[in-house]
């Protein structure tokens, strides 16, 4: 008898558990407390006081719920996006870059139609970033399906270069002339930046955009062909070929559909919150956001549920740090742990757990 | 001459660090399984090597230090990835802002602390040798290792039978599993062996490349190193190559500006970025070469039962 | 989860008792770095702990804020939680703190490094070329090979005029002596910083200085023997034989007084711009490498500086093409100071665009 036969074993389910795609993240949110509440005794600050200000006191005023909102916009709809790449078991990982230029490109048309109205302009400034982050996406996808070269490899490289041109270009031709030859560009006029939908928060129509895109997410991935096929050539690459799908149509489309969205996104963040480009216009969304994709099971109501989770424990570690003084090191550990969790959590729908004695571990991972 | 010398003695110290990480992410990939948290790995090795060095004096019980935090990390990774059968991509990266994290905490009382750096060491006679014997022969013992490693993984992987085994998990794990082998098993010491590898590659930042801590010094190598894996088209050897071509480009675009080259910097800093990409084209042309290299199941998870 | 979520949430923000305005001042700071960067935001929270010192009052730091989306919510957080006074240290952050202090007239908010001010803003920096000066005179008289290496983040104003200034006055002393300059795109990667350390001592500079935060370039001079200059702290601990000096950034001056200023009613909104005399600006000890004459030359400098009768930036002045710029008795205006981008005579390369 193996020693490990004394410890309980994963045996795989028959059928995923219905009950346990609901019940694990609760789970997961138990253990995360209770793991938080050593850490937190560790630093010697009471937990219960942590956990208020990680969990709820951001969502303890409206203003704080239009500010989560905020903050998991691009985060959402980035995930929404290479969520269906990855299903297809395409490795965008440098949606940062995608993201960047797409602000990058936006901003530039904001630039141009400074102090200038017309309503004509917003769409142009949105179209513009749509257009760049998928350009930039493009680069990837024509690397891999003409070179074959790795789009692990271009992509995060490619997010290296775009931060650079975006450093660059603020620091030459977008920089505001009156602005003494700092880094950043004037602040857009008025009609170039997105309504804000509720007087006196920050909330901005890119957060309907989000809504939307999770929308159309998942009405594709369920009824379309391209949804069919997203999810064939994720399981089996070779029998999604040997269906008649082509690899490479679907390695373009969901880059260009990956670019597009977090082109998008950028210019959400520079034509709504931050209203001018700056060096520096994303604290990693685009990597964030593939944590989003894969903490909502690769879902897009699912990235919508985790964009929102992950963009409160950022607003929660600033409250640690406002109210208990916690250094946004503990955050970092914080949001690791609450996400040890939650992945591992998921274990319990396709398995579940059995103390065996006997020595038949054939079927235990 | 004059130049070019000391520039590949920087070059080889820039490389270094990518090369040790990026051969452990390298045996982990072979065994089929992706860890997107060399960066958290590397960060950990770098901040538990310097206490260490800082607590006890010696940088062989920091080196080692730094092993075994790298180990430690890629130990949660495989608990979640083999046992809890958690996705092999957000768990990486969920290590990495854990590793960010916990490495900034242990730290705080280590900012200001100095230390010299892990003495050089002169092969005897060798080094002596005009020119290439400073180049070759008067370097610090981590990056004769890296060498060393390089040569031990490329055997390994190719020679032995264990490394045939392990490159059997990673292209099929399912016919692995058939013929009777433990892939759990085989599969956690491949990750295991790549955070000891990080770990390295952190302590020789902490220790020899800039003997000192501060946060996040990583600075983004982690991430590079996982680029050079792809890069290399899983071959050890190619590892070194790329590892000296992006750490080569690095300085020679500093002494490039240097020289007053009128070319605005930041584009002087996209150059590795660039050159990167350029050369992976270059290699991955040829499709057949590469599908024999890359393991079949890489990232995919598995299910022994059915 | 999210369901239980909003329940706690809808709960809590009824039992939500409005931030109870306390007698005690409070003083908020927003960093840009980690605070251990040991660099810019690291001297900025020594600024932090100075003030809670000396006044007893209760601060509060944020670190690591992005300058894009989030600085703006963070500020506000800062002046909703019952702050009077908020530090925002890093030049992103100047439309985000203008923005929040339009909706908190009552708070008082401080901008390092900007230009935008309102009733309730108040800009400060630091004049910190006054000790690239006093460095480069140092430098003048003890590079051997006339080659000094400069190695800069990024090539903005501030990062400009410590360059000129440090060029002006080692020309002054030694006009056969260059300044080379490596950017390596970073405020703080050692790696990074040590490499361009390295390129510049292979390219045959005998001096470093740097306006990046790391002490990885006094590192590299120390081992390949060069002198190097610190930044922002005194870096002697890290290259004892090779470090010249150091520019300090002292920020606890000035907080502590601007916290008093809170405290007794008397802030107004300013434009502080201050060196060595504001004690912003700071010089460590001068090493036992450099002779007493010039060590003597470098204190005359900085003291004419503090009484006056020597501006860094007083003409002559001539750009890289040898045009003559500022004319003998003519001062660099604050106002083209603020903005400078263009190299004086002295610096090779081409000033990045």
């Amino acid at each position: 008898m193996r020693p490990e036969s004394l410890l309980p074993v994963f045996v795989k389910r028959p059928l995923p558990s219905r009950a346990m795609v609901y019940l694990s993240p609760l789970l997961a949110l138990t253990l995360t407390l209770l793991a938080g509440s050593v850490l937190f005794l560790t630093m010697s600050v009471p937990p219960l006081q942590a956990m208020y200000a990680f969990f709820i006191e951001p969502l303890s005023s409206v203003y704080g719920l239009t500010e989560l909102a905020v903050k998991a916009t691009p985060l959402v709809l980035i995930g929404v996006a290479l969520a269906l790449g990855f299903r297809a078991g395409v490795w965008n990982i440098g949606a940062e870059g995608q993201l960047i230029i797409g602000g990058l490109c936006g901003g530039a048309v904001a630039l141009y139609f400074y102090e200038q109205e017309g309503f004509y302009i917003l769409p142009l400034i949105l179209l513009a970033g749509i257009i760049g982050g998928m350009l930039w996406a493009a680069i990837v996808a024509f690397l891999r399906t003409r070179f074959n070269a790795n789009e692990i490899l271009t992509s995060l490289m490619l997010s290296y270069v775009a931060s650079l041109l975006i450093n660059l270009m603020v620091h030459g031709p977008l920089k505001d002339p009156e602005g003494f030859n700092f880094p950043e560009s004037r602040l857009f006029s008025e009609s170039a930046m997105l309504p804000i939908l509720f007087e006196g928060t920050r909330l901005h129509l890119g957060a309907v955009f989000a809504l939307l895109v999770v929308a159309a997410g998942w009405l594709m991935l369920s009824r379309s062909l391209s949804g069919f096929q997203i999810k064939a050539m994720g399981s089996a690459s070779a029998a999604a070929e040997h269906a008649g799908f082509s690899s490479n149509r679907i390695i373009w489309m969901t880059l260009l559909l990956g670019g597009g969205v977090a082109g998008l996104a950028g210019t959400i963040e520079v034509a709504g919150p931050i209203g001018q480009l700056l060096p520096t216009i994303s604290p990693g969304y685009g990597f964030t956001a593939i944590i989003v994709a894969y903490v909502g099971r690769l879902h897009p109501l699912g990235s919508l549920l985790a964009g929102l989770l992950l963009a409160l424990t950022y607003l929660g570690g600033e409250t640690a740090q406002i109210n208990l003084g916690l250094p946004v090191a503990v955050t970092g550990v914080f949001q690791g742990l609450l996400l040890f969790f939650l992945l591992a959590c998921d274990v319990f729908i396709h398995y579940q757990l059995q103390w065996r004695r006997s020595g038949s571990s054939g079927e235990a991972a | 001459m004059e130049i070019l010398l000391p520039a590949l003695l920087t070059i080889i110290t820039a490389a270094t660090p990518l090369l040790f990480a990026a051969l452990g992410e390298l045996v982990t990939e072979k065994s089929g399984v992706l860890n997107l948290g060399v960066e958290g790995m590397m960060v950990m090795g770098a901040i538990v090597g310097f206490a260490t060095v800082h607590v006890s004096g010696s940088a062989t019980l920091a080196i080692l230090a730094s092993i075994l935090a790298g180990m430690l990390m890629a130990a949660i990774f495989a608990l979640l990835v083999l046992k809890f059968h958690a996705s092999q991509v957000p768990t990486g990266l969920a290590l990495t802002i854990f590793g960010i994290g916990l490495s900034a905490l242990i730290g705080q009382s280590m900012i200001g602390v100095a230390y010299d750096g892990i003495p050089q060491i002169a092969i005897p006679l060798l080094a002596d040798i005009p020119l290439l014997g400073r180049l070759l022969f008067q370097q610090d013992f981590l990056v004769y290792l890296s060498i060393v490693m390089v040569v031990s993984v490329s055997w390994f992987l190719y020679r032995t039978r264990a490394g045939l085994i392990l490159r059997a998990v990673g292209d099929s794990h399912d016919a692995a599993h058939a013929m009777g082998y433990s892939v759990i098993r085989i599969r956690l010491l491949a990750i295991l062996f790549g955070g000891a590898m990080a770990g390295l590659g952190g302590a020789y930042l902490s220790l020899a490349y800039s003997p000192l801590w501060v946060e996040q010094m990583t600075a983004g190598r982690g991430w590079i190193a996982l680029a050079l894996v792809v890069f290399a088209t899983w071959r050890p050897a190619r590892v070194l190559l790329g590892a000296y071509l992006f750490g080569g480009i690095t300085i020679l675009q500093l002494h490039a500006q240097a020289f007053g080259i009128a070319v605005p910097s930041q584009v002087m800093s996209m150059l590795p970025y660039l050159a990167t990409i350029v050369v992976l084209v270059i290699i991955s042309s040829d499709r057949s070469r590469i599908k024999l290299n890359a393991p079949a199941s890489l990232g995919r998870a598995f299910h022994p039962s059915r | 989860m999210f369901k239980k979520l909003a329940i706690t949430a809808v709960l809590g923000s009824s039992l939500l008792v409005a931030t109870a305005a306390s007698a005690e001042t409070k003083a908020g700071f927003v960093y840009v770095g980690p605070v251990g960067d040991h660099g810019w935001s690291y001297q900025h929270d020594q600024g932090r702990k100075a003030v809670e010192k000396a006044l007893g009052v209760k601060t509060t730091y944020v670190e690591n804020v992005s300058e894009g989306a989030d600085a703006e919510r963070v500020i506000r957080k800062l002046a909703s939680s019952g702050n009077d006074i908020i530090f925002t240290t890093s030049f992103g952050y100047m439309n985000p703190t203008i923005k929040v202090a339009k909706r908190f007239p009552k708070v008082k908010f401080e901008h390092a490094t900007g230009y935008k001010r309102a009733k309730n803003v108040s800009t400060y920096s630091a004049r910190f070329y006054e000790g690239r000066a006093v460095i480069g005179t140092i430098a003048g008289k003890m590079t051997k090979s006339n080659i000094v290496g400069y190695i800069g983040s990024f090539p903005i104003p501030e990062v400009i005029r410590g360059i000129d200034a440090f060029t002006l006055a080692m020309r002054a002393v030694n006009p056969k002596a260059v300044v080379k300059v490596v950017w390596v795109n970073s405020w703080f990667d050692p790696g990074k910083e040590g490499d361009a350390a390295k390129a510049l001592i292979d390219q045959g500079a005998d001096i470093i200085t740097q306006h990046t935060d790391s002490p990885a370039p006094l590192q590299v001079a120390e081992k390949r023997g060069v002198y190097a200059f610190g930044q922002a702290s005194d870096m002697k601990a890290f290259a004892p034989k090779a470090q010249l000096t150091s520019i300090i950034d002292d920020w606890s001056h000035y907080y502590i007084s601007r916290v008093k200023a809170v405290m007794d009613g008397s802030w107004k909104s300013t434009d502080t711009w201050g060196g060595f005399n504001a004690e912003m600006v700071k010089m460590a000890p001068i090493s036992d490498a450099v002779p007493a004459d010039v060590r003597k030359l470098a204190l005359a400098k900085r003291d004419a500086i503090m009484d006056g009768s020597f501006h860094p930036f007083q003409g002559p002045i001539k750009n890289q093409k040898g045009e003559l710029v500022v004319k003998a008795g003519e001062v660099l205006s604050d106002k083209v100071l603020s903005g400078l981008n263009w190299y004086v005579e002295g610096v090779e390369g081409t000033m990045p665009k």
